[in-house]
């Protein structure tokens, strides 16, 4: 290795993308603009992450995301991560193929440390999320081989003082959401359950409740999507952003509310 | 025609060297003194904004002095070295001796094949792990390299500075003794140096997997006390 030095006229900047586009280095399709292989991914089977969800609350915002992935019809991994700290004060969540989602996330951890650093200031939360649509963007050539991902992020925007959430589409297109929002197989029935018990201004405890119910419904109705496994102790990820930055929910606090949950559920008469 | 004179090599090397010197001592000095929990950067310098000291990786800062716009340059390709290789291999895999030795290399090459050497000097330091003590490397602005386990004084005056350090050094300080210390060696009998005047930071342990963290404020002003 040498040390790498650009010409002004050369040189990439905070951007880390560029940057590795420039070294030609041997990495991800999406960095240095490479197609696709040929022919259709449906013919070989791809690991899939599933259901993410995030919602506003009071003090920030809430993601979560179950732990199962797919290959096909069969069950890949029972404690797959899908909910990562983008940086200090921001998460991002992916649904879609697992290889080249893990390999954006990570891609996008980066970029943001990178940017700080070379810069000495923060990139904005916009920013932020720009940035993630230009990545989704340039997978694009992949999506249409049948290897999308679909992220979704969310962080606290210390200038406005509040929580927010980005989502996105295979062309990139990204649309902030005023509350909240779930996206991958089973997205469509974690938005139901999120908007039927969905109050603005929640508490971080209610609103940790609603994520995990959300993904529990999903689960019911989504065979690609995981729901608690009470007897390996597996369950759903769950993090918050507030002011004081990326935390990760405990373990076992998750666990203590779906049984609450279950608990609620049959005392109302309703099936659990 | 004109012919052009002979100069001796030696000659050539000798005012280089000069040139490069000079234009150091211009600047502010600058410490890096290792204490209890890890490893305190402080420099001399009025400027909030055009920094002397940054971060490069999670346990890995970088200082420099002389002419900013050289030590700038290096900070970032720094940077681009060590984020493109925990990008390629695994965070783990960044070291600062790899990236110590990378900047002796290019200074060197500088120093002599261009026609001006780069009028810096720079640090590299690393905070321990349960294996390996902190590090602190010094390279100079002809790549000459050293690596220091307890204190590094880059900049003019360094060993008047080193001297009144040494004097004071104690095994496992506190972060407000080296701190302290520090400030009285950099400003000498003559002068007194306040937060102000300050640019400070540290790679401490227990900051998490980034340890490097900017001292700034009512922070600094009750460490010096």
């Amino acid at each position: 290795m040498t040390l790498p030095l650009f010409s002004t006229t050369e040189d990439p900047g905070p951007d880390f993308a560029g940057l590795i586009r420039r070294l030609k280095l041997p990495v991800h399709p999406t960095t240095t603009g490479g197609g696709p292989p040929s022919g259709t991914a449906g013919s070989a089977e791809f690991r899939h992450g599933t259901t993410v969800v995030a919602l506003r609350f009071a003090d920030g915002i809430v993601m979560a995301g179950d732990r199962r992935a797919t290959e096909g019809h069969a069950i890949a991994h029972r404690a797959m991560e899908k909910v990562f700290p983008a940086d200090r004060y921001s998460a991002v969540a992916i649904a879609g193929a697992a290889g080249p989602a893990v390999e954006m996330v990570r891609l996008f951890q980066t970029q943001l440390e990178h940017y700080e650093k070379v810069e000495g200031v923060v990139l904005s939360l916009e920013g932020k999320a720009n940035q993630l649509g230009q990545m989704v963007r340039e997978h694009l050539p992949m999506a249409m081989q049948g290897l999308a991902v679909v992220p979704l992020f969310a962080g606290y925007d210390l200038a406005r003082g509040t929580g927010r959430i980005f989502t996105y589409d295979v062309t990139g297109g990204h649309y902030e959401e005023t509350e909240h929002n779930a996206t991958g197989s089973g997205g469509r029935d974690a938005r139901t359950t999120i908007k039927l018990g969905y109050r603005v201004g929640m508490s971080r405890g209610d609103a940790v409740e609603l994520a995990v119910e959300a993904l529990y419904e999903a689960a019911d109705e989504d065979s690609a999507t995981g729901g608690p496994d009470l007897i390996r102790g597996i369950y759903p990820l769950v993090a918050t952003v507030t002011a004081q930055g990326f935390e990760s929910v405990p373990e076992a606090e998750v666990a203590e509310r779906f049984a609450s949950l279950i608990e609620r559920r049959r005392s109302e008469g309703r099936q659990p | 025609m004109t012919m052009p004179y002979y100069v001796a090599p030696e000659q050539v090397m000798k005012d280089r060297a000069e040139y490069a010197q000079k234009g150091i001592a211009r600047g502010r000095s600058l410490i890096a003194t290792t204490y209890d929990q890890g490893i305190a950067i402080v420099a001399d310098n009025p400027s909030r904004s055009l920094h002397k000291i940054s971060e490069i990786y999670d346990r890995i800062a970088f200082a420099g002095v002389g002419k900013y716009n050289e030590f700038d340059q290096l900070r970032v390709s720094g940077i681009r070295h060590a984020d493109t290789k925990g990008y390629a291999y695994s965070r783990e895999d960044v070291d600062a001796r790899s990236l110590a030795n990378l900047y002796a290399q290019y200074l060197g090459q500088v120093f002599t094949h261009e026609m001006k050497p780069l009028e810096v000097e720079i640090l590299v330091a690393e905070l321990g792990t349960g294996l390996h003590p902190p590090q602190l490397y010094h390279i100079a602005y002809e790549g000459t390299i050293t690596d220091e386990d307890r204190y590094a004084v880059l900049g003019g005056e360094t060993e008047t500075i080193a001297q009144r350090l040494e004097e004071a050094w104690t095994e496992g300080w506190s972060l407000g003794e080296a701190l302290t210390a520090a400030v009285a060696a950099l400003a000498g009998p003559d002068r007194t140096l306040s937060g102000t005047d300050l640019e400070v930071a540290v790679l401490a342990q227990g900051n998490g997997r980034r340890a490097f963290r900017r001292l700034a404020g009512d922070e600094l002003a009750t460490l010096l006390g």
